[in-house]
């Protein structure tokens, strides 16, 4: 169901804005993010966040496909290591995410592009810092569109 | 009444301004001299609208004008709009300067100002008079007030003099809008910051505050002692400014009664006052801090972001001195150990290496004391990984040079030197609660002579009086995972004596029955929330709204002011009926604190609470771009059209109920298995006791006297007399366990006797308690010279009557910390300390020796090391590069060291050598381990689920383990461990039913292959392979919902509840795209 029809047009009225896609583990670095509102950490809007339970349920799949639907940026951030709700999700996650980041290079996308960070329920700041770092990054490189579907 | 704004209809009341009403309905109005707290002044005319009466239409200020019944209000109009731009460069020609002026102008299409600069260009000051009205109206003080005329109006004191009657409270700068206002230039008083408690003074905070971000309850609190509504009746800011009318100044704390069965103390402890101790400057020189200081300015939530800066300069320190034993093991101060020092020292030096690799830690300590469970390696890593450095000594004192870098002076063997660092951290002791005393006479119970709370070692739980329970570090210093067992411990003690009671004062709830909603199309309702003005003060929450409506299967959508109200609650119950809604959408806060609270309401309106789905737009949105309204907008919507698509194709979910069989197992006979038998039985459940020795008892059998002068053989006796004659502990001697199946509350296993007859048992939960055994040693002569014993065997001689020895040597660290064992052993310092002062006491003229690494007397056991010094036990230090030597010349026994601090070589020829030896793990700790299915340490003992916060419990449910089959730890600890499993264990089996989770992992069998990765990826063994259908099964009462074998399974044929793959698919769609299914 097309719900805008007219994407194009809507992208030429302004200027771009990177649109990021921040998977967040619902124990750690969700919580991250919500401090970050709590004590009022401003940090651009362009993360659009996708609770998973855990970092580990992050199929590899899920960046390639916000890739192709045209994301500037891909965010996974889950709880630091040792300190994983699920014990070792957060390592499987960083085991998928080497070999994903290698493969996302191989397709001809930038790397800065797809990160990973660790971000405890108690940093907020560093949720926004790890968003506006990744959005700079994002806007030097400019938009995504090797793997976006036309 | 009603008005129009903006083209909608807003109920409103007389009396009201267009700017409250605006506000309160979410619209966005600019202001810069108005506040809340303070009557309306319409000084810089930013809030104008245009407002329309019958024919008339007139520009108005919102913030003055009050509403009348049918007037019409524009706030964006380009009338509006042009007239707001000419105010700014009005207010951009007065102040050219100002950041914060400039900042506003430019978000309102301002860049340049058309209008002369006349006055200074500097002028930050915009005379909004907000500073003034808050000083009269709020703080009534008047110190400030507008003075002059025209081009010299200005806010100043009186006759421009500094003011005495400012009471520095600071409101004045709080409120200006460009930071024009300066305290300093109104009063010579210095202002007394109120000083956060949480981060240790290092920075101030507000008379109205939450006390960490974590806190429970998370919201505000009032210090009324430094409030200036209590203090002086004046001020009332925060209850003007909260919409849900939560600030209600009369509260009075109340006292209530409640009738209690037993009590618990956690009082906690109270850091040592480094500033005690003058020599180290704490308090005189900025750049010395205390090591809970330090931890703040580790954080990355503490005052400096996590980035350690000097206070004197605000520099990035690069040597850090750590002094170890501030306020412990001292005479003057603490006699005794705080436990927790060289742990947590150690810690904050790996941290500081890991955020800033250039710092040079520098730890000056007098022993290591790394005890705990795989605490040294985490010394080895810090010495060789991290290039933490230490130095073995007592720190003496710390001067300051002129740039305020640190002179430290110490003495290293023998030797004084000094050496200068920027900045040093004092490892504080812990002290017994500032109030123990008070609570010991309240409540009648003993203190001991530290003012911890006296406990013996055979009751570590138990204060001296009955009913009344103790943990944590109240009862002696202690780290964090015997404080977490300690904890659970007591909860088991308390409940126990209570345990006929239970569950007597629980009221079920009735819900309706849910509606059946398979095969219905998705019928979405959408609650924007407004959050007062938290959200909406920045999202467009009317649009957001309207657009929701327009999403595909939404058909209905409001806004509410505060959508988590009592009223809204019945209001969403009201449109799920009225609507027949099988979908709720709110967007609000978080999931984290309110998703249980609509779930609720869901439940109670006959929907299944997992079709609900939450969409964060203020903890996520509003409060994170708040200068950034239309754009916080947009993603408002985004992130509605994303909560769509997940809500579309949410399912109604069930948590499974299994049975839980009302009994346990125990593994294990000896102390640690005896006391949890007898726990778990006191609490009205039936225990198999499994033990595979002839006799109960396990390694209590081998003491025959402890420190604290309690007899262990007595009470061996008593123990063991106890489980015998409780009736619902079967205790099992000579047999052993060959066979365990199942899982949480259904477990059943085969014991098999020495006549190998075979019994099978079924229970709800398991307890290892197997215990460890002393090592026998393969070094200094052992078993080939009788004169060479261990430390146990040393105990069960001196319990015969013929004990006699002149001259004896102990080595400590036998077959611990060496390379083939790396853990400490924990007990055999203090093992070693007993049975020299039991040798002293029996022959005051003997000569003991003690050889040692580090003197690991943690605790109140220092006291005990200190009498054995003073009762002539000589202690040498020795270390890995030169161990002892021990041989035998023509029937002599000789023993030769390197003495460090005289750098000698030294022998001694005694007649008795004793051994420490390690404590082992027991060697069918790997049989059990695979037939638990649960995991080991590096080290061969059983390995919990998190060596902090989990201590008794595996990771697989209804597994639970405690004593030396931990790891090595003496008797009072042993005994806290037991009763915490046992206290887990009694949390299953007093429920009739384990419930899973609703969002558990299942298996598509028609698309499993039977490969058995996601066996080996769930951390909690809730998967396994049918041995019929080879075909991955998931047990719905382990599934802990991770999803790691979803992204794991090759064949996509596991899927998770509420997190399936097209479902986050489907929101990608939506987020990016704009489309979806």
């Amino acid at each position: 169901m097309n719900v805008i029809t007219n994407v194009e047009e809507k992208a030429t009225e302004k200027v771009w804005e990177p649109k990021i896609i921040a998977f967040l583990c619902n124990w750690c670095s969700y919580a991250g993010a919500d401090l970050a509102g709590v004590s009022r950490i401003q940090y651009p809007p362009t993360v659009r966040v996708i609770r998973v339970m855990c970092t580990g349920r992050m199929n590899p799949s899920f960046v390639i496909k916000a890739f192709q639907n045209g994301a500037d940026g891909v965010l996974v951030a889950g709880c630091h290591p040792g300190d994983c709700h699920y014990i070792q999700g957060n390592l499987y996650a960083r085991r998928r995410y080497s070999i994903l980041a290698g493969l996302i290079e191989f397709l001809g996308i930038e790397r800065e592009r797809f990160m990973m960070s660790w971000v405890s329920a108690s940093e907020g700041g560093k949720f926004a810092k790890v968003v506006t770092e990744l959005t700079d990054r994002v806007k030097k490189l400019g938009p995504q569109n090797q793997l976006r579907r036309p | 009444m009603k008005i129009t704004i903006d083209d909608r209809e807003i109920e409103a009341e007389k009396g009201q301004t267009i700017l409250e009403v605006a506000q309160k309905a979410g619209i966005e109005i600019p202001t810069l001299c108005y506040n809340k707290a303070l009557s309306p002044y319409g000084a810089c005319r930013l809030c104008t609208v245009e407002m329309t009466k019958g024919k008339r239409s007139k520009l108005v200020t919102a913030c003055t004008y009050p509403v009348e019944d049918g007037i019409t209000v524009k706030t964006k109009s380009e009338r509006v709009l042009k007239a707001r731009r000419v105010i700014m460069e009005l207010l951009l020609a007065r102040c050219p300067n100002s950041d914060e002026i400039k900042e506003l102008a430019a978000r309102m299409g301002v860049v340049k100002s058309r209008f002369r600069t006349l006055g200074d260009p500097t002028e930050k000051c915009i005379l909004c008079g907000l500073c003034v009205r808050t000083c009269q109206e709020l703080m009534e003080v008047n110190a400030i007030g507008f003075a002059g005329r025209g081009m010299k109006r200005d806010i100043t004191t009186p006759f421009d003099k500094l003011s005495d009657i400012c009471t520095t409270c600071g409101a004045c700068e709080f409120v200006c809008p460009t930071n024009s206002i300066k305290l300093n230039e109104i009063t010579g008083k210095k202002p007394v910051p109120l000083l956060s408690e949480f981060n240790m003074g290092l920075i101030s905070r507000p008379a109205i505050y939450k006390p960490f971000p974590q806190a429970v309850p998370n919201v505000p609190k009032i210090d009324r002692d430094n409030c200036m509504h209590f203090l002086k009746g004046s001020c009332g800011a925060c209850e003007r400014f909260c919409d849900a009318k939560a600030i209600k100044y009369d509260q009075e704390d109340e006292t209530e009664k409640l009738d209690v069965g037993s009590i618990i103390l956690a009082p906690g402890f109270n850091e040592f006052d480094p500033s005690l101790k003058r020599e180290y400057g704490y308090g005189i020189y900025p750049n010395v801090v205390s090591s809970i200081e330090f931890e703040r300015l580790l954080s990355a939530s503490g005052p400096s972001g996590g980035h350690v800066q000097r206070p004197s300069d605000g520099k990035t320190p690069k040597k850090i001195a750590f002094i170890q034993c501030v306020g412990s093991r001292d005479a003057n101060t603490n006699e005794y150990c705080s436990s927790v020092c060289c742990m947590y020292a150690i810690k904050e030096a790996i941290v500081i290496k890991e955020h800033a690799p250039g710092v040079e830690p520098h730890i000056f300590f007098m022993d290591i004391r790394a005890f705990g469970k795989e605490f040294d390696d985490y010394y080895t890593r810090a010495k060789e990984e991290y290039d933490v450095r230490f130095t073995r000594c007592r720190a003496a004192n710390v001067e300051e040079t002129e740039n305020n870098d640190l002179i430290l002076s110490y003495v290293e063997n023998g030797e004084p030197k000094e050496e200068k660092f920027d900045f040093a951290v004092l490892s504080v002791g812990l002290e017994a609660p500032r109030d123990s005393q008070e609570l010991s006479e309240k409540l009648g119970i003993e203190l001991n002579k530290y003012n911890f709370c006296s406990t013996k070692t055979f009751s570590p739980l138990e204060t001296s009086k009955p009913g009344v329970y103790v943990c944590g570090v109240f009862s002696g210093p202690k780290d964090i995972p015997d404080t977490v067992a300690q904890a659970s411990g007591a909860a088991v003690k308390a409940s126990s004596l209570i345990s006929s009671e239970r569950g007597k004062l629980v009221t079920i709830k009735e819900y309706p029955p849910e509606k059946k909603i398979e095969g219905a199309a998705p019928r979405i309702g959408v609650f924007v929330c407004h959050c007062g003005i938290n959200i909406g003060g920045v999202v467009d929450v009317p649009a957001v709204t309207e657009y929701a409506r327009t999403l595909p299967n939404v058909v209905y959508g409001e806004d509410n002011l505060y959508t988590c109200s009592q009223d809204t609650q019945e209001r969403i119950k009201e449109q799920i009926k009225e609507q027949d809604l099988n979908r709720v959408i709110v967007a609000s806060c978080t999931p984290r604190t309110h998703e249980p609270l609509f779930q609720e309401t869901l439940r109670e309106a006959g929907l299944n609470p997992y079709l609900f789905e939450f969409v964060n737009i203020r903890d996520q949105c509003s409060w994170v771009h708040m200068h950034e309204p239309e754009r916080a907008t947009e993603k408002a919507k985004d992130l509605v059209r994303m909560g769509v698509a997940k809500a579309r194709l949410l399912e109604p979910l069930q948590r499974e109920k299994t049975e839980v069989t009302p009994s346990a197992l125990v593994l294990g006979g000896g102390l640690s298995g005896m006391i949890a038998a007898l726990e778990i039985a006191k609490q009205g459940f039936e225990v198999h006791l499994v033990e595979k020795e002839s006799d109960l008892g396990g390694n209590l059998r081998k003491l025959h006297y402890l420190l604290s002068g309690e007899d262990p053989k007595k009470k061996l006796k008593e123990l063991i007399k106890e489980v015998e004659e409780n009736q619902r502990i079967h205790a099992y001697t000579n047999t052993i366990v060959t066979n365990v199946e199942g899982y949480i509350g259904n477990f059943k296993t085969t014991l098999m006797n020495k006549n190998e007859n075979k019994v099978e048992i079924e229970h709800g939960a398991v307890v290892v308690a197997t215990g460890g055994e002393e090592y026998k040693p393969k070094e200094y002569l052992y078993g080939e010279d009788t004169r060479v014993i261990t430390q146990l065997e040393l105990e069960e001689k001196m319990s015969e009557s013929n004990f006699e020895t002149q001259k004896v040597v102990m080595i400590q660290c036998v077959g611990s910390r060496n390379d083939e064992r790396t853990y400490c052993s924990r007990v055999c310092c203090a093992q070693a300390i007993k049975n020299a002062l039991k040798i002293k006491e029996k022959n005051p003229d003997s000569n003991v020796y003690i050889l040692y690494k580090d003197v690991r007397a943690y605790g109140f056991n220092e006291a005990y090391y200190k009498e054995a010094s003073e009762n002539g036990v000589i202690f040498f230090r020795y270390d890995d590069e030169n161990k002892p030597k021990v041989e035998r010349e023509n029937g002599i026994l000789k023993v030769s060291f390197l003495e460090p601090i005289l750098n000698e070589e030294f022998a001694i020829e005694p007649d008795l050598l004793v051994l420490s030896a390690a404590t082992l793990p027991p060697k069918g700790n790997e049989y059990l381990a695979k037939m638990l299915k649960v995991p080991l340490s590096k080290d061969g003992f059983f390995l919990e689920a998190h060596m902090k916060l989990r201590p008794v419990e595996f990771a697989t449910d209804g597994i639970f383990l405690c004593g030396l089959a931990h790891s090595p730890k003496p008797v009072d600890e042993s005994i806290s461990q037991a009763c915490a499993a046992a206290s887990k264990v009694c949390t299953i089996l007093s429920k009739p039913f384990v419930e899973g989770e609703g969002i558990i992992a299942r298996v598509n069998e028609a698309l499993c292959s039977g490969c058995g990765l996601c066996v080996e990826i769930c951390p909690y063994k809730a998967i396994s392979l049918d041995e019929k259908t080879e075909k991955a099964t998931i047990n719905s009462a382990l599934c802990k919902c991770c999803g790691a074998c979803v992204a794991g399974c090759r064949m996509g044929a596991i899927q998770q509840k509420g997190f399936e793959d097209r479902e986050i698919l489907n929101v990608l769609d939506a987020a990016l795209l704009e489309e979806f299914a």
